[in-house]
């Protein structure tokens, strides 16, 4: 999700630089430390799904790692090519998902931008966002011969279902009694409550950064939104998490009282669709920038925050069900609509991006289909990239330019 | 031609062209005819309704209107299979199940829901985890709600009674399908190449009262299944894999001097395998067989089920050699794969890897590969 170095991703001059960039990178690089000497310091470690619920690990004092964060390191780092050939040579498809790809390679080869995860003591793997991570946790778990607890999300075509909520709240003390059993002691429950308390603070934190970007000219963009989602991903329910977002949110209001804006001269506003382009991402950026258009939001640095309204902070728990179930690539598109005409809506966009990206099938499969609703239905020029988040094999840069400034053009005129 | 010479030949036409049986069934009984993809497709139900289960196979040829609902990086079965609904090939279908199985099915549900425009749409979003409590009592929820939902799409009454007689037709069907496969594997030169395979697929889409039937006499003309197997001097091949909608390649195999005797296709034995249990509840017995059968990899049993039953069935079965059938863009499939050739390996048995593409290869091709294949046995 973020590259831990930073160096893709920070865009814009000197002074349009977000200095908190440099505290997430001082968190996230003791974050990886603590995850690799979790051993000599006694501590689990728990590899989990990025839609996971992290909160009961954080209240067990667990270390959460993330094998799909660790893909977009790889990405950001330009080592997607050959770790993906590495999995291939094992037999792994070249159209398998290239995070999962690129870190089945690290776990076997022990290479990659950190010289591989700390080994799992268990995994947790949540179906909300793909099927592929069940398979892919399945690899891993024999791998490391090592427990695997899936939580099962049943997708959503039209509307939640009762049975399907009780299922998964009965996974989600399934869930308890597995960490318990991993952790050798009990569940601390008021401790839980508090992690919970915590992470929807952090969630709304982070919703307010994101939403600093409806001022005109926009103080953030998706690409570093990219970035600083690192901490609501991997260490949500934690203080220092809460605390890192107050001072964003404190650096993006200080940006719209002095009129910064991290695309200087925007005119045109634009929405993301799908994960980023981990390689590209100042490429990009610069590209849209020349044209005066920022990415002033995306559909997927929102997914967490996006199922807030689902939560309660003061039944966290109970509240799972719903939350987790809900995120935005685990409903029909004709729900996800919805999102987008909001989200169009709250940022006054003038036009989406959408990347078709070849790795990830549940998010792209059904975007031609989103896009003709965007058209017919908002009114909105769209455009679609076909590429891939890691594997810099599927990224046709000249053509892709070409695509980009013809659609910038109509939306000039 | 003697009688189960008949019922193949009869066969065979079904398999060979299952849309023109379609309309000629519909005209002929008046039943409704519901698709689907998979075989997580709660069919007993669908039978119990009344409405003749159609299992879609997809189509290779000119994909054109469903290019501009679904990227290129999607299987040729979830592309082909929008192809024929869009372009009218599916006339004949009043409507849907889609069990949930893997993320390209799962985008393709809504999408048809959308496009496709037939009335009836039923989405079973049965549980991934086959070996939990919870997840079977969710599972019985969700075989429930299939039932309501057939109930008030068709305007029928689901009874206990008419689920009891749609097990037993099911019990028979899937004991005569094993016990083909049975006979085939220790006497392998007793059909034609393809045989099995146009069973198979005639199975999935024929009016099941007829079926039942055909394959009782089928079996009964056959004779019962030996104890030893027939040494033929060929090679014994197992396929591996999803679906296999290529009937040419048990041709070209049977050339190349292999004999296809099992398989854990998804079209194949995965299809036949799991008995019913006639006593309780319906509904949970119909749940309970899901999780006793032989597993697809889009569902999780444990993290070695689907190997252990490779490694298991390569030595009971005497396994020469495996060809795993991959579609290209299948996930599921793909990722099992290397541990499944791994294991075989580890059983001292030769394997290849074929990836079917959405135009197949020349068929001078295939024979080459497999006969490097089989000669290396
Ligand atoms: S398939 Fe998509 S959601 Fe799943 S791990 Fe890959 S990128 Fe993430
Ligand atoms: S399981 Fe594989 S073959 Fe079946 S629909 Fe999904 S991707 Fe296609």
């Amino acid at each position: 999700m973020s590259d831990v170095n930073g160096k893709n991703i920070d865009s814009g001059k000197d002074n349009h630089r977000i200095k908190s960039v440099s505290r997430m990178k001082e968190i996230l690089t003791g974050y990886y430390i603590d995850a690799k000497t979790a051993r000599e310091n006694g501590k689990k470690v728990a590899w989990i799904t990025s839609g996971g619920p992290v909160e009961p690990l954080i209240a067990m004092d667990v270390i959460p790692v993330y094998p799909e964060n660790h893909g977009a390191m790889v990405g950001a780092s330009k080592m997607g090519v050959d770790l993906c050939q590495k999995a291939e040579e094992m037999g792994y498809s070249s159209d398998l998902c290239s995070y999962a790809r690129a870190d089945i390679a690290c776990a076997v080869t022990q290479g990659g931008p950190i010289g591989g995860l700390p080994e799992p003591d268990f995994l947790v793997c949540c179906n909300n966002i793909c099927g592929t991570v069940l398979k892919w946790y399945e690899v891993v778990a024999r791998h490391y011969h090592v427990p695997l607890f899936i939580l099962d999300t049943p997708f959503i075509h039209r509307e939640m279902k009762k049975e399907a909520q009780q299922y998964v709240m009965d996974q989600i003390y399934e869930y308890i009694e597995f960490l318990e059993k991993q952790c050798g002691r009990k569940m601390d429950y008021d401790r839980m409550n508090e992690v919970g308390v915590l992470a929807v603070e952090g969630l709304r934190l982070w919703q307010a950064v994101l939403d600093t970007a409806t001022h005109k000219p926009s103080p953030i963009s998706a690409f570093d939104a990219f970035f600083h989602l690192g901490l609501i991903v991997t260490l949500r329910g934690t203080q220092v998490t809460v605390d890192y977002y107050k001072g964003l949110l404190d650096e993006m209001n200080e940006r719209i009282s002095n009129n910064i804006a991290m695309v200087p001269g925007e005119k045109y506003r634009l929405l993301w669709d799908n994960l980023p382009i981990w390689y590209r991402t100042r490429w990009l950026s610069d590209k849209f920038a020349s044209h005066n258009a920022c990415l002033v939001a995306d559909t997927y640095t929102s997914a967490w925050s996006g199922v807030l309204p689902l939560i309660d902070e003061n039944r966290f728990l109970e509240t799972m069900s719903l939350s987790y179930s809900n995120v935005y690539i685990n409903i029909s598109h004709d729900m996800m609509i919805n999102k987008l005409r909001e989200m169009i809506e709250k940022y006054d966009a003038d036009g989406l991006v959408m990347h078709s990206n070849r790795s990830c099938k549940p998010y792209s499969l059904g975007q031609y289909d989103l896009q003709k609703m965007v058209m017919d239905q908002l009114k909105i020029p769209t455009l679609i990239i076909e590429a891939d988040m890691v594997d810099e094999r599927h990224f046709a840069e000249s053509q892709i330019e070409t695509r980009i400034d013809a659609f910038m053009e109509t939306l000039k005129s | 031609m003697n009688r189960h010479e008949k019922i193949l030949a009869k066969f065979q036409a079904i398999a060979d062209n299952p849309y023109a049986y379609a309309r000629l069934v519909k005209e002929q009984t008046g039943k409704k005819l519901l698709g689907f993809f998979c075989s997580y497709a709660p069919e007993e139900l669908m039978q119990a309704a009344g409405v003749i289960p159609f299992r879609l196979f997809g189509t290779s040829q000119d994909i054109e209107l469903a290019e501009s609902h679904l990227q290129s990086y999607c299987c040729s079965l979830v592309r082909g299979g929008l192809e024929d609904a869009l372009r009218g090939r599916l006339d004949f279908l009043d409507g849907t199940v889609f069990p949930h199985t893997c993320d390209s099915i799962q985008r393709l549900s809504d999408i048809w829901r959308l496009n496709a425009g037939f009335d009836i749409h039923i989405d079973a979003v049965m549980p991934v985890k086959l070996n939990t409590p919870s997840a079977r009592k969710y599972m019985i929820d969700v075989l429930g709600g299939v039932k309501a939902d057939l109930e008030s799409a068709l305007a029928v009454t689901i009874t206990d009674d008419d689920l009891a007689e749609s097990i037993r037709l099911y019990n028979n069907i899937r004991s005569s399908l094993s016990s083909l496969y049975d006979l085939r594997s220790m006497n392998p030169d007793i059909l034609d190449h393809s045989a099995v395979y146009h069973t198979m697929k005639a199975a999935m889409v024929m009016d099941r009262n007829e079926l039942a039937l055909d394959l009782e006499h089928l079996m009964d003309s056959l004779g019962s299944v030996k104890t030893e197997i027939k040494e033929s001097g060929r090679k014994r091949i197992m396929l591996s894999g999803g679906i296999c909608n290529l009937p040419d390649i048990y041709a070209i195999i049977d050339e190349a001097g292999g004999d296809v005797v099992w398989d854990d296709l998804c079209t194949g034995l995965r299809y036949a395998t799991g008995r019913i249990e006639e006593s309780g509840d319906p509904i949970e017995a119909i749940a309970s067989r899901y999780s006793s059968r032989m597993i697809c990899p889009a569902k999780h049993l444990s993290t070695t089920a689907r190997g252990d039953y490779l490694f298991t069935e390569v030595h009971r079965k005497r396994i020469d050699g495996v060809i795993f059938l991959l579609l290209k863009f299948c996930d599921p499939h793909a990722f099992d794969y290397p541990n499944l050739k791994d294991l075989v390996d580890r059983a001292n048995v030769a394997s290849m890897l074929l990836e079917i593409e959405e135009q197949p290869a020349p068929r001078e091709q295939l024979r080459t590969r497999f006969e490097t294949f089989i000669e290396m046995l």
